[in-house]
């Protein structure tokens, strides 16, 4: 436990001197806000069991609702940003309402179906631009008191509101409600015969899980200043889970890390290697699921917890019962 | 001219008849998912990789070794069928007694390796193979113009399908099949083994959707992206019949393509979406698929 606070601490310092230390921050932000996508699947798939197949939808969706507002209504920043994670919540109290009749496996193609959904509809739908997506959407200005055009001001924004969404994700999780998810998580029959109404908790993460979604989005359509198809398609929705399950599928930190990698890897890669990004993502899936499941921070974890049970035995007394 | 509540009659049963192509290489891609999903238990996200890997091999055949239509048709579905063999011995095998998200998403990463490498390859633009010489020309029905083509994939995906199912339900070998999806340990125990049954099966599932791609290459740009959208489509088709009846696969794959080519007629706009719409409903109203047992 000690070890993870001065991780913490380690990784709060380094995110506050990010500015200082010459790291490009629109990329320190972009990465930031795909953490924050990747922590909110990780909500749904890591501490409730369910896969979402479809979660760019509402990731995209927050993006244009937010990009549109601020293009088309001059509205302001805040309100823009809220109304689009708003608008990614109620999405997901419809898609989670059909998709919840049904679990595992199907419950993961039902959701990838109706992201296609939402994929055509922002492609054919008028406010969206298109193959063209939203651009040039300005920052503007927090509550018409700082302005959010520098991209220090921006970073430290979004700091700020990943970090509340980190710690209200461990808050959700650690509360009599997280254990009632995990407890469906493990065995849903069981769950229910307790007397718990399982579909509503199941929906409720859903729509905790595509409201924080939508949010990333939103955050990340501002850094950018641009929503594309591109945020919506199953391309997003497959990188998400990449992310998931290459840091670390329940555990706090693990999303944060593989967003931190698949982002990164995606940046560098594409001027090394070009074309060939598509196929290694590929292949990093592939190497996840054959030879780590439990993510890097999950074998992590479950090294320390193998060592400590192993020094626990060691320290048994020999003879007593 | 004759219409149909304002629609020229034409134009309709034009529709139609391109709705129930598509809906043929539904039928046969939901076929496939379904008897791996059977027998295996997983959803095999690859399938529309592969199916655009048969299209390519078919073209690869044509220009690089000579092979004409006929022999692809006969070679491109064993080939892949022969790497899903490799991809199920090396991979897949090893995730059975897994939670079947596990192959979900490895045949994920396998799709998107296969169309990467293709991309890089091919690049994104389109490579077009003709009509076979026997093939080519129009049936004149009268009431509209049916090229011959699109009537011969109708009718070989038809026949494929109904063999499939009839090798399945009707025969000892399909028997089999069934029973080891039922309790593989007793079927091992009657002697039969059931590992090489189970790479047969998902060899034979991959072969039935590079069969679909060589079918579809004169038909359509063979692009290394061509199954990934597709490959939803087929989802929702599998979730609306219900997932491992064989029947219901092959028939809400027609059907549905046929509804989306009426949906072309009707109301362009969502003719991308309506089977996704659909499979909204049937879920609301039957959630185990219309065909399906839970």
């Amino acid at each position: 436990m000690r070890a993870s606070t001065i991780g913490y601490t380690l990784c709060i310092l380094l995110a506050l001197a990010v500015p200082a230390l010459g790291i490009y921050p629109v990329f320190a932000m972009q990465l930031m806000c795909f953490a924050m996508f990747a922590c909110a699947f990780n909500l749904l798939l890591g501490f409730s069991g369910m896969l979402s197949f479809g979660h760019a939808a509402y990731f995209g969706f927050a993006s244009y609702v937010t990009s549109w507002l601020i293009m088309a209504h001059r509205w302001d920043t805040v309100e823009s940003i809220v109304t689009g994670t708003v608008a990614a919540g109620l999405l997901g109290l419809v898609v989670g309402a059909i998709a919840i009749r049904r679990q595992g496996i199907y419950f993961a193609m039902i959701t990838l179906a109706l992201g296609q959904l939402v994929y055509f509809v922002c492609l054919q739908a008028p406010f969206t631009g298109g193959e063209n997506g939203i651009q040039g959407v300005p920052r503007g200005s927090l509550l018409g008191l700082v302005s959010l055009r520098p991209d220090v001001h921006m970073y430290y924004f979004v700091l700020v509101i990943f970090v509340a969404v980190f710690l209200f994700i461990r808050r959700i999780v650690h509360s009599p409600y997280g254990y009632v998810l995990k407890a469906i998580r493990e065995n849903e029959p069981r769950a229910i015969s307790l007397g718990y109404h399982v579909d509503r908790y199941k929906l409720l993460a859903f729509v905790l899980s595509a409201t924080i979604a939508g949010l990333a989005g939103s955050l990340k359509a501002m850094t950018l200043g641009l929503s594309t198809l591109s945020d919506v398609n199953a391309g997003t929705s497959g990188e998400v889970i990449l992310m998931t399950l290459l840091g670390g599928t329940g555990t706090f930190f693990g999303p944060v890390l593989g967003a931190g990698i698949v982002t990164s890897l995606q940046q560098y890669l594409s001027g090394v290697v070009g074309d060939w990004v598509t196929a290694i993502i590929g292949a990093i899936f592939v190497a996840c699921v054959m030879l780590f499941r439990r993510g890097i921070i999950g074998e992590v974890l479950a090294w320390q917890q193998r060592r400590q049970a192993g020094r626990a035995a060691a320290q048994q007394p020999v003879g007593r019962a | 001219m004759t219409e149909i509540f304002g629609y020229p009659l034409p134009v309709i049963l034009g529709q139609l008849m391109l709705g129930l192509v598509n809906g043929s290489f539904y039928a046969m891609l939901s076929l496939g998912l379904a008897v791996i999903f059977g027998l295996l238990g997983v959803v095999n996200f690859a399938h529309g990789a592969l199916y655009m890997l048969g299209a390519y091999a078919a073209y690869v055949g044509l220009n690089l070794l000579g092979i004409n239509y006929w022999f692809a048709l006969l070679l491109s579905p064993l080939a892949v069928g022969a790497l899903g063999i490799v991809l199920e011995r090396l991979l897949l095998r090893h995730l059975y007694k897994l939670d079947p998200l596990y192959g979900l998403l490895l045949t994920f990463g396998l799709a998107l390796m296969a169309e990467g490498v293709m991309s890089n390859h091919y690049g994104s633009s389109g490579q077009s193979y003709p009509v076979p010489g026997a093939l080519q020309g129009v049936f004149n029905l009268g009431f509209m113009i049916l090229p011959i083509y699109r009537a011969w994939v109708i009718v070989a995906s038809l026949v494929v399908c109904f063999t499939t199912w009839f090798v399945i339900e009707r025969t000892r070998l399909g028997s089999t099949l069934r029973a080891a999806t039922e309790n593989p340990k007793l079927v091992q125990a009657f002697g039969i083994n059931v590992p090489i049954i189970v790479m047969a099966t998902y060899g034979a599932g991959v072969g039935l959707a590079a069969f679909a791609g060589v079918l579809s290459a004169p038909l359509i740009q063979i692009t290394p992206l061509m199954g990934s959208s597709l490959v939803i489509v087929v989802f929702a088709v599998v979730v609306i019949g219900g997932m491992g009846s064989i029947f219901g696969s092959i028939v809400s794959g027609l059907v549905l393509g046929m509804v989306e080519g009426l949906t072309k007629v009707v109301y362009p706009e969502a003719s991308n979406v309506v089977v996704f719409l659909i499979m909204a409903l049937v879920l609301m109203w039957r959630p185990a698929g219309l065909f399906g047992r839970t």
